[in-house]
């Protein structure tokens, strides 16, 4: 049974955490994300949604086979191809990202690719291209960079092109996530 | 039957009247009758002639140097099946009117995108020029001009000389030929109105194809880049 104030923690099982984490910070999920309607909490635990703190600061390859929520920082590539990935309000990603749905509340420098959607609420901010059949951005949302809706095979999750002439990161080629989730590999 | 009855059934019958005739004004898309906060609808001509100009090329590059609206981006992205690029220079000239000198703006505009010289098909530059001194408007210009391919297109909004002061104005795009223009708040402070000669001279290498004199008092101009249009004089 949830109760208010207890910590929301994905099941440990099948987890492989390897790579660079910051000294000093406690562990990827350590810092989960307490949300106040009971149902939301409940959903959140059955879906296996995972939460990266706001202290957590991760350099490297981020790989997942479950829905993802991102209040820290990360520097590289973040790839969930079947799942939903949420930057939070905190979260700060420089980096590649491919996932089914990418939530932007917070900061992503670098490009995203999703398969189904990308969504920037009011308070994200994207530098980078995106490659999505479906875009939404809210008002007071920040974007800098191209919106790719083209209708082509691009739609499953394929790193975009490399925006040549913007000198922005270029995408990483993809590879599929194995079992257990997330993986971080040091970069 | 008492007279608050009489009155309650006067009130109702006339308030009905009222949303009869609401809904006969708006148009075809807008679903709930425009509240003052929602900003004016104005049917956009040179918007039709924009999309029907694109609409024949298979996947045409966009730039749209307006704010960023979330349902533009969408609009253009499914009609145009489009590459969409959002810089927002309004963001830039509100930064550059806080902290920069604004004699640096026109070089800074020189260089501003990374795009390559004839990449872009179409370029979206609403109202921008009601905010630009005339040497940034004059890089800009020149930029623009570059980086546009051969028969690319460019719909420009421009006011005039009436409508002085400060704040921005967000184009909202209902549809093909609607626009909603909703104003926010903003450091930008309008500059003196140009003249149309004004703004052909500085768009040389362009041609205007169509300009629409609004009943706003704006003028919409498309320009097309090569042989597709015709100078007006």
């Amino acid at each position: 049974m949830w109760r208010r104030g207890e910590v929301v923690r994905p099941p440990d099982s099948g987890r492989e955490v390897t790579g660079a984490v910051a000294p000093g910070t406690p562990g990827v999920a350590s810092v989960p994300r307490v949300h106040a309607p009971e149902i939301e909490a409940k959903r959140t635990m059955d879906k296996d949604v995972v939460n990266i703190g706001k202290s957590v600061v991760i350099k490297g390859e981020l790989s997942g086979s479950e829905d993802l929520v991102i209040e820290g920082t990360v520097d590289g590539k973040v790839e969930l191809s079947e799942h939903v990935l949420t930057v939070g309000s905190h979260g700060k990603l420089k980096a590649e990202v491919f996932a089914k749905i990418v939530i932007v509340l917070g900061e992503v420098v670098g490009n995203i690719t999703a398969s189904e959607k990308v969504d920037i609420r009011d308070s994200g901010s994207v530098d980078g291209d995106i490659v999505s059949p479906r875009v939404a951005i809210a008002e007071g949302a920040h974007l800098r960079g191209s919106v790719d809706m083209q209708k082509k095979p691009a739609a499953a999750v394929v790193p975009a092109p490399a925006p040549k002439a913007e000198g922005k990161l270029a995408p990483l080629p993809g590879s599929t996530p194995g079992p257990g989730s997330p993986r971080i590999t040091a970069g | 039957m008492s007279s608050g009855d009489t009155v309650r059934r006067w009130r109702g019958l006339l308030s009905r009247l009222g949303s009869v005739r609401q809904t006969e004004a708006a148009p075809p898309d807008a679903s709930s009758p425009p509240t003052p906060d929602d900003g004016t609808i104005v049917t956009s001509k040179g918007l039709q002639k924009f999309l029907a100009h694109l609409g024949t090329r298979p996947a045409p590059v966009l730039l749209d140097l307006g704010p960023v609206v979330g349902s533009n981006v969408t609009f253009f992205g499914e009609h145009l099946n489009c590459k969409f690029f959002v810089e927002d220079l309004f963001a830039d000239l509100e930064r550059n009117a806080r902290d920069g000198p604004p004699e640096e703006f026109p070089a800074f505009l020189s260089k501003r995108f990374a795009m390559d010289a004839g990449t872009v098909d179409g370029v979206l530059l609403w109202d921008l020029y009601d905010y630009l001194d005339r040497p940034s408007a004059q890089a800009l210009a020149t930029t623009l001009v570059r980086l546009l391919r051969p028969d690319g297109a460019l719909l420009g909004c421009f006011g005039n000389a009436n409508r002085a002061g400060s704040g921005c104005t967000r184009f909202i795009v209902l549809d093909e030929s609607h626009v909603r223009q909703r104003a926010r708040a903003s450091v930008l402070m309008r500059q003196a109105s140009l003249q149309n000669r004004d703004i052909i001279k500085m768009f040389d290498g362009l041609c205007v194809s169509d300009a629409f004199l609004l009943q706003t008092g704006r003028r919409e101009m498309l320009f097309r880049k090569g042989g597709g249009g015709r100078p007006i004089t």
